[in-house]
């Protein structure tokens, strides 16, 4: 049993059944609301997921990750209305697709440094609504207003009164849990050392035997194709994919909620998506009770987003999960846990 | 051929005040080696404050005076609160630290003046010349723009070549270590650069804003294209970003004449891509040996 669970891939796999088993428990008993809102939380999730990846475990940043959202929101909505397809092809091309995109980037992206590399992405992200808004493709993509998404109703297996709030949270909860377990294997295997070794030393990285580019290039692809995915999963979710939703704004907000979560842990992710989610919420009632005006509460998250961002990085703390182990190495020193002799 | 001469003198003002921009940034760069992506917010407000000065004593050069004053303050400050702190940390804790500055500073600016962008007035008509009964897309405010930044830059040479504080801003930047042994106040001229920088920024600001109109997210796209010219010139030369400044304004003001308005911020990343694929550290950069 305990070799059994000394495997990464099992423990994963036994980690999102649970996840699965909870998450199915939880929509069930909450309202539509609620499940719309689980739903967003989910595919954010995947997103910062992403994001987190590429900044904690390859080093490299990126201020554009909107975009990639944006190419898989549009590219989902092209592929439902147009080729009406089904739910997962139409995934599957965008993730496929944002991953070729994010490839290219990571191209480019592997020669730049710091700076280079955050100016560059930060130029992505002001270029792709940009893109979205040129009047030539405006029969494409819909110009400013973007195009709405035909809603799929649940299958009919499940029953025609099968809540449709029920079935994208469902959807959304699928598609992140698979993304998570992905995603941790990957960052615990091989791959995952060799992005951190060339995040922590390029010399010696290089001296063993890793190539640079090959593994920059690689955080990339997988990063896009996350955030491809959440993209895609916002525009069924919403029913829309418009440039408004993916402006610099949301590569920034992803930014910061990925820092946090504390950078490079999928936990950090799933927390920073949550508080994405529910902030804005919070803060308009927050401030109805208060009675402020609509120009402070809406700017309130945003200010929040900087403040943390700013006091993180002073601070050097490694977000919310720092904390947490930080607590938990203070407690396990006060309190040790008397365990079984592993040999 | 007079719609070429249009665009053209019309990318040369717009690209003056790309190249005010980029030499904030080079400024900066020169000074800490921070890159402050919350340069365009940083202007923003100033454009605000001036914007709020105007309204409220009907002047235009009050508010101008105001701008520049906020700048310089707003960048000293800058530097001493948010900057020196992250010295010597690693490289991405600067860059989220002004990116936190920059989120922070636009939704501060959102909840006093509002999200919707407002209208900014310019010193002179921006009525174009009139030059043998042909009207040019280039007007007296035009002239007034490329003027100021003209001699903005001769100041600042005058000022760093010129002057014993600009010699120890140089050598700060060259040298800290020898600097403080030598005497000079290595954290007061870090000081200085940020507000000299920022004293720059807003002077582009309140240039700008009669074109973009003053708002929260108005100056995202600037911040880009002043961006693009600072790494066309290498980030660390003020000429440099004078050149590149100049460059950009007349790429984007071909692509949104015989393009599209809309495709210039791609213009701009088509360009960035272009020369940082050639010259991963700008075109005007010293070649520096980098480790891989």
């Amino acid at each position: 049993m305990q070799k059994l669970f000394g495997s990464t891939l099992v423990r994963h796999l036994v980690l999102a059944a649970l996840a699965c088993v909870g998450l199915y428990v939880v929509t069930v008993s909450i309202s539509p609301y609620r499940n719309l809102q689980l739903a967003t939380v989910a595919l954010y999730a995947c997103a910062a997921a992403g994001l987190t990846v590429l900044i904690g475990h390859s080093g490299q940043i990126s201020l554009g990750h909107g975009a990639f959202m944006a190419v898989g929101a549009y590219m989902s909505a092209l592929m439902m209305i147009h080729q009406r397809l089904p739910l997962p092809v139409a995934l599957l091309t965008s993730v496929a697709v944002t991953a070729a995109l994010g490839a290219l980037v990571g191209v480019a992206a592997a020669r730049l440094h710091g700076p280079y590399l955050a100016g560059a992405t930060l130029s992505i992200a002001i270029a792709a609504p940009a893109v979205a808004n040129y009047e030539t493709f405006s029969a494409l993509l819909g110009g400013h207003n973007g195009l709405s998404v035909p809603t799929r109703p649940a299958p009919l297996i499940l029953g025609p009164m099968f809540p449709l709030e029920r079935w994208l949270a469902w959807v959304t909860c699928l598609a992140t849990v698979v993304t998570f377990v992905l995603l941790a294997n990957a960052t615990r295997s091989r791959f995952g050392r060799e992005l951190r070794a060339v995040r922590d030393d390029e010399v010696a990285a290089e001296l063993a035997g890793i190539r640079l580019g090959r593994m920059r290039v690689l955080a990339f692809v997988v990063s896009a194709a996350c955030a491809g995915l959440a993209g895609a999963l916002l525009a069924v979710v919403t029913s829309l994919a418009a440039p408004g939703a993916f402006g610099l704004g949301l590569s920034l907000t992803l930014l910061a909620v990925v820092v946090l979560g504390g950078l490079g842990s999928l936990t950090g992710a799933v927390l920073g998506a949550v508080v994405l989610v529910l902030l804005p919420s919070w803060s308009t009632d927050l401030a109805q009770r208060l009675g402020l005006s609509q120009d402070v509460y809406g700017n309130f998250p945003l200010a929040v987003y900087g403040l943390v961002l700013i006091v993180l990085m002073l601070a050097g703390s490694h977000g919310v999960v720092g904390v947490l182990r930080t607590l938990r190495a203070v407690v396990s020193s006060r309190w040790p846990v008397r365990t079984s002799d592993p040999s | 051929m007079n719609q070429f001469l249009d665009l053209t003198l019309n990318g040369v003002s717009s690209g003056m005040i790309l190249a005010a921009v980029a030499l904030s940034l080079v400024l900066i760069w020169r000074s800490t080696r921070v890159v402050n992506f919350a340069t365009g917010a940083m202007f923003m407000v100033t454009t605000f404050v001036a914007y709020s000065v105007i309204r409220a004593t009907g002047s235009y050069w009050v508010g101008f005076a105001a701008a520049v004053l906020a700048g310089l303050v707003l960048g000293g400050v800058t530097e001493r609160l948010l900057i020196r702190p992250v010295e010597g940390k690693p490289p991405l804790n600067a860059i989220m630290v002004t990116i936190g500055w920059l989120v922070l500073l636009q939704a501060v600016a959102g909840m006093i003046w509002g999200g919707t962008p407002r209208s900014f007035p310019p010193a002179f008509s921006i009525r174009g010349f009139e030059v043998g009964g042909d009207r040019l897309l280039f007007s007296p405010f035009d002239a007034f723009v490329v003027a100021v930044v003209l001699s903005l830059m001769a100041l600042l040479v005058l000022l760093f070549r010129r002057t014993a504080i600009g010699l120890r801003m140089r050598a700060s930047a060259f040298s800290p270590e020898v600097s403080r042994l030598v005497g000079v106040r290595v954290g007061r001229m870090l000081t200085l650069g940020w507000a000299l920088a920022a004293g720059t920024g807003a002077l582009a600001g309140v240039l700008v804003a009669p074109q973009t109109f003053v708002g929260p997210n108005q100056f995202d796209a600037i911040l880009v294209f002043g961006f693009t010219a600072a790494v066309i010139g290498g980030l660390d030369s003020p000429p440099g970003a004078l050149l590149g400044g100049l460059m950009v304004g007349l790429v984007l003001s071909y692509v949104s004449g015989y393009l599209s308005t809309e495709l210039t911020p791609v213009g701009a990343l088509a360009v960035l891509l272009a020369v940082l694929m050639v010259r991963p550290t700008g075109l005007f950069a010293g070649t520096r040996g980098r480790k891989v």
